[in-house]
């Protein structure tokens, strides 16, 4: 009877939803999770876009889904040895593993805000970033967000930037930057917003809509530029300045909050973790697939897949539907070794 | 100083804290559908003024958000509210007649 050990690295969305797949096809499966909760980046957040469905509910069922999987949180993947047609994998709490196939869903890092340094992340008082704003959303409570009557919003924070390494855009922040904009104006109703962007992208179902909302609705106003510095006054309010690139002339504005969109990087635990077996990332710093047309699932070793924001900056639904998407190609793959 | 063949042209800068904020509210009172605007273009390259004046309803929608009145007086004075611009309007903003109501608003001279 050949195993029918899986490995899954990584409990967010997509290595809970794969984890679930595989399980319910007849699979052994092992999650491994590095913190000690399920749930990714995804448990920390309030609201999603486009729709404001709560994070919980949307998490919930993930991980109740994953009930007859082998779940080992606090855990590391030490090492990984490549045998003839399996992998040897060694965990931090003393476990090995002989497994089939093993799957990365290593997910993202958010970009370190401090690195932009001209925003003052770190610096000035008044300056948080997305992540943080979801935790308000959810705790209500941040000491740094005092009644703000004027708030910012800076998109492509570490996107779309070859200074810090990130020419790629990191698709989401646009979306998360309107969705915020609308749920700061509900908190605050009588504060002014404003998103600072260079371009809209706007592009899923229904974001649009969250656009025309946030204008009509909520007056947010949008300024295509991108802000170049960020300094304090004595009062400990923030002046902005970007271009008005619309009206072709330089603009400051006073601010009492300004919210850096910081993007995606692919997370550096997983870059450490893949290089045990020789996988490496492409130039943007996310995993090389085999065949990019045909999917981000396949990696370049066999046995070994992808799914989720490791192979590049993704949605909700495209992470589900790429943890799904994994369960079938393992699925396939161990069903073809064995015919072999 | 002009004497030396040199002056000090104004600054540029636009100070959005200075910006008045009460006309602009209410314009949007009497024509929310302002804030629809998305600054595509599409009016000012359909307008059949914009050959022979500097009309462009997009700039004088920021200059206003920007809380520089005059200018956006600059934008609109050749209007001719002959209303192709309604029509080509991809957010469904009524167009003609939110530049009546600028004008209203804002006390602009016919």
């Amino acid at each position: 009877m050949a195993i029918k050990n899986i490995v899954v690295i990584g409990g967010g969305p997509a290595g809970l939803e794969a984890s679930a797949q595989l399980h319910y096809m007849g699979y052994n499966v092992f999650l491994i999770e590095k913190n000690d909760k399920l749930g990714g980046h995804l448990g920390k957040w309030d609201r999603l876009f486009p729709q404001g469905i709560q994070s919980e509910e949307l998490l919930n069922p993930l991980i109740k889904n994953t009930a007859g999987v082998k779940t080992f949180v606090n855990t590391e993947v030490v090492n990984i040895n490549k045998l003839e047609k399996q992998y040897n994998i060694i965990l931090s709490n003393g476990i090995t593993i002989l497994a089939r196939a093993v799957l990365f869903a290593t997910g993202f890092d958010l970009f370190p805000a401090s690195k932009k340094e001209e925003y003052g992340y770190g610096i000035y008082d008044k300056v948080i970033t997305n992540a943080d704003l979801e935790i308000f959303f959810r705790t209500k409570s941040d000491s740094r967000i005092v009644n703000p009557l004027k708030i910012g919003f800076v998109h492509c924070v570490g996107s779309r930037d070859e200074k810090t390494g990130n020419r790629q855009c990191s698709k989401v922040c646009c979306a998360t930057a309107v969705k915020q904009a609308c749920e700061i104006k509900e908190v605050f109703p009588n504060a002014e917003v404003i998103c600072f962007y260079m371009d809209l992208r706007m592009f899923g179902r229904k974001y649009e809509d969250l656009y025309l909302t946030a204008q009509k609705k909520y007056g947010v106003r949008f300024i295509r530029g991108r802000v170049s510095e960020v300094g304090e006054n004595i009062n400990h309010q923030l002046i902005v300045k970007a271009e008005d690139t619309l009206s072709s002339k330089p603009l400051k504005v006073t601010l009492d909050l300004l919210v850096l969109m910081c993007g995606m990087n692919n997370s550096s635990e997983g870059i450490k973790t893949a290089s045990l077996i020789g996988l490496k990332a492409d130039e943007d710093g996310f995993f090389e697939t085999l065949n990019p047309m045909q999917g981000s699932i396949f990696s370049h070793k066999k046995g070994v897949f992808y799914a989720g924001a490791a192979t590049g900056p993704k949605t909700l639904p495209e992470t589900i539907n790429e943890g799904r998407a994994a369960a079938i190609c393992i699925n396939n793959y161990i069903k073809e070794e064995i015919n072999e | 100083m002009n004497k030396f063949g040199y002056s000090l042209s104004p600054a540029s800068v636009i100070n959005l804290d200075n910006a008045d904020k009460i006309k602009f509210k209410e314009l949007i009172d009497l024509e929310p559908d302002v804030l629809k605007c998305m600054a595509c273009g599409s009016c000012v390259s359909s307008c059949s003024a914009v050959n022979f004046t500097n009309s462009s309803l997009r700039s004088a929608i920021l200059s206003l958000q920007n809380g520089l009145p005059e200018k956006a007086y600059e934008y609109l004075k050749g209007c001719m509210l002959c209303g192709k611009c309604t029509m080509i309007c991809p957010r469904g903003i009524n167009t003609r007649r939110l530049i009546i109501s600028i004008f209203q608003t804002y006390n602009f001279k016919k």
